[in-house]
């Protein structure tokens, strides 16, 4: 075991996936001789040659596009979107084509490509460097989407994306790519589809995702000095997503709060919590309740803090979870801040 | 014309000659005009070679052929056979010409208007129109064919084209790409991706536009203020010509030129083929809404079909009597077409949930488990 920063189990994944592959290949804007904006992608070019990590034209319609085209040629290609809110031109190409090849070509073409993000805040980037842009590729069908919270799954789930014979989008919480864990290495691919009990707990479930994992532990252990005994689920994937350890968790504990940055409307957040009640519903003592990011454009860096759910909030929601049987008056007129 | 290796970043790129030699002829390139006369220096100087006796034969024979399949298909619609038919007639010079350039390990990526290029790259007919007939999205097998599906998000594909061919240029092959698009996607956004990665990594690609002069309804005229959508290419640093598109032996001429070039190594070329959408966008649309019947008249007179056909006579490679063989195994082809096309194939509803993934998710097991129940209650109400 070795001790690595996220963004070094990233690019000691790239660098294991391309000594074994001959047909991995990493490219996209900046990524070759600079190593990327957040050097993810350092040294590649200079130990692996111009042939499997190359810079491209800015345009990322285009990697993407070009990309599919490669997979045609049997790549597996790796392509850097610089920053979440710089991946939507592409958004076309991740739609109507990598997310849809193999059904409308009747598996004939496949797609095994990865398309990585840098997302989320955090980090007082300014405008367009915040997003958490996964819902848009969640609510597709034919896209895997991924994100770590931890280098040792940051190294396992990247190289699951790249062996992964779908194309998988694949989401890396910038604010984490500096935290420090143990890593294998070289390691094994992480299996898709299988959530991590983080914290093992039995009055209430937190499930989170990528950069809102550590806010639900720092919740979970400010929660014990409040006497609620915290457990916390980290989905890994989105797509698939993992049900069984989600449920399990649930009807156990009988209460749930899901934590994620991005906006709580329509979002993966909304989704997670429809789940737990679509299967849980009998084990729940209280509604399950969501903790997001607030349903307004990310903030100006001097403001995100106040944007971001912190452990506060989560702790707030905790407080809500009907622990003496009385409604949430959160839902009542007079607490809805004058809103009708 | 040989390929501009150097940099493009020289002082004077005029005095350098670059410039001009991206350039498209003042003129689009023609070598039969409208009667069938062999124009003599229509090349435009630039020593397009004309394609072989053989080849323009076989041009013309499978014209004739897709034109009565272009026809048997827009009845087709009216028959209910077919959803929707995007028809190409008028445009053969340009369906048949670019592909009879290509080998078949060349890759073809086609709109949803090229079924007559698909047919000529012998696709199967009734493959060829299994999306128009709703059947499902892609009747043929684009890796085995070396044909990508037919693309309907306009311009897309032309990316496609250019990863493709750079990575079979990886792997050492000399296989060429080539595009089609209409005049209308030259607009988006991803048609000028397309030429610059074309363009940077030196791709083997050829992109065909098919001027037919409507995106759907909208004339060239507010697509564009080039000078010819040719001249598209220039700021990419891709050298493009523009051709008459209604003049199969000069279409033939200039992608056997382009697609030679990109085989050798030359990188990216732009044609733009001036044609005419004889028939409205789909059998759904009303072209008489948006252009005058006289116009349609007028290009009719410039037939590509009767064009190469007159020419192929003055020169004795074809007579009457293999006109009429051909015309006998056009409609031969249409009789077949229809008759398969007449069948009613089960589509399968379970099918809906192979290749969504490799393997199903969750979700998909748990809906095709609910889809099935469903299909068994009914079948057991109708028992």
């Amino acid at each position: 075991m070795t001790t690595l920063t996220m963004a070094q189990a990233l690019n000691t994944a790239l660098r294991d996936a391309i000594t074994q592959d001959d047909d991995v290949v990493v490219f996209g804007e900046d990524v070759g001789t600079l190593g990327g904006v957040f050097r993810i992608t350092d040294g590649l070019t200079r130990d692996f040659g111009e042939e499997r990590c190359f810079d491209t034209p800015l345009a990322e319609s285009g990697i993407v596009g070009f990309a599919v085209g490669m997979c045609m040629a049997g790549f597996r290609p790796v392509v850097e979107m610089q920053f979440d809110a710089f991946g939507y031109p592409a958004f076309e190409q991740v739609v109507s084509h990598v997310a849809k090849m193999r059904n409308r070509t009747a598996g004939a073409v496949q797609l095994p490509m990865v398309i990585r993000f840098p997302y989320a805040g955090g980090i007082g980037g300014v405008e367009h460097h915040s997003d958490s842009s996964e819902a848009y590729y969640a609510h597709t069908p034919g896209l895997k989407v991924v994100s770590p919270s931890t280098p040792a799954d940051a190294y396992g789930l990247l190289r699951q994306a790249i062996e992964d014979p779908d194309p998988v989008v694949f989401m890396e919480p910038k604010a984490l790519y500096w935290a420090k864990g143990e890593v294998q290495t070289p390691g094994q691919p992480l299996p898709f589809g299988r959530a991590a009990v983080r914290r093992e707990g039995t009055d209430v479930t937190l499930i989170a995702y990528g950069p809102s994992v550590p806010v639900a532990l720092k919740a979970a252990d400010a929660a014990r000095e409040e006497g609620w005994d915290v457990e916390v689920v980290d989905l890994r994937t989105i797509t698939p997503f993992d049900d069984d350890t989600v449920a399990r968790s649930v009807r156990r504990t009988g209460r749930c709060v899901v934590v994620t940055e991005s906006h709580g409307f329509a979002g993966v957040g909304a989704e997670v919590a429809a789940r737990v009640q679509e299967r849980c519903f009998h084990s729940l003592a209280a509604p399950v309740l969501r903790v997001s990011g607030l349903d307004i454009p990310y903030p100006a860096p001097k403001l995100e803090h106040t944007y971001l759910p912190g452990v506060d909030r989560v702790l707030d929601a905790v407080a809500r979870l009907q622990w003496d049987d009385e409604p949430d008056t959160r839902w009542l007129d007079s607490a809805r801040g004058g809103a009708a | 014309m040989t390929a501009q290796k150097e940099s493009t970043h020289t002082t004077d790129p005029h005095a350098a000659g670059l410039v001009a030699s991206l350039l498209p002829c003042p003129e689009p390139v023609q070598f039969v005009d409208a009667t069938g006369r062999r124009v003599p220096g229509g090349e435009g100087g630039r020593g397009y070679a004309q394609p072989t006796a053989e080849q323009l034969v076989e041009t013309w024979r499978r014209m004739v052929v897709g034109r009565r399949f272009d026809v048997q298909s827009t009845a087709l619609t009216k028959q209910g056979r077919l959803a929707v038919y995007p028809s190409s007639r008028g445009q053969e010079a340009c369906q048949v010409g670019a592909v009879m350039a290509l080998r078949p390990d060349d890759w073809v990526f086609p709109t949803y208007r090229d079924s007559v290029a698909l047919i000529t790259r012998d696709i199967d007919p009734v493959e060829t129109l299994t999306l128009l007939r709703g059947d499902a999205h892609c009747g043929y097998d684009p890796i085995a064919r070396h044909t990508a599906a037919q693309c309907t998000p306009l311009a897309t594909q032309l990316i496609h084209a250019a990863g493709v061919a750079h990575g079979e240029a990886r792997r050492g092959r000399d296989t060429v790409a080539l595009g089609f698009i209409g005049d209308g996607a030259t607009s988006e956004g991803d048609f000028h991706e397309a030429l610059n990665f074309a363009a940077v990594f030196n791709a083997p690609v050829v992109f065909f536009v098919q001027n037919n002069k409507y995106a759907i309804s909208v004339p060239l005229s507010k697509q564009t203020k080039a000078p010819s959508l040719a001249y598209k290419g220039i700021g990419y640093g891709v050298p493009s010509e523009q051709v008459d598109g209604n003049d199969a032996m000069a279409v033939l001429a200039v992608v056997n030129h382009a697609v030679q070039r990109a085989r050798d190594g030359g990188g990216p070329f732009l044609i733009e083929a001036h044609t005419y959408r004889l028939d409205a966008h789909t059998n759904a649309d009303d072209a008489t809404r948006y252009r005058e019947a006289d116009e349609v008249t007028d290009w009719l007179t410039r037939d590509p079909i009767a064009r190469l056909e007159a020419w192929l006579r003055s020169e004795g490679l074809v007579d009457d009597a293999r006109v009429e063989e051909v015309t006998a195994e056009a409609e031969a082809f249409a009789t077949a077409l229809r008759d398969r096309m007449n069948a009613d194939p089960q589509v399968d509803p379970m099918s809906l949930f192979d290749n969504v993934f490799a393997e199903p998710t969750p979700e998909l097991v748990e809906q095709r488990y609910m889809v099935a129940q469903e299909i068994a209650a009914e079948q057991e109400e109708q028992e």
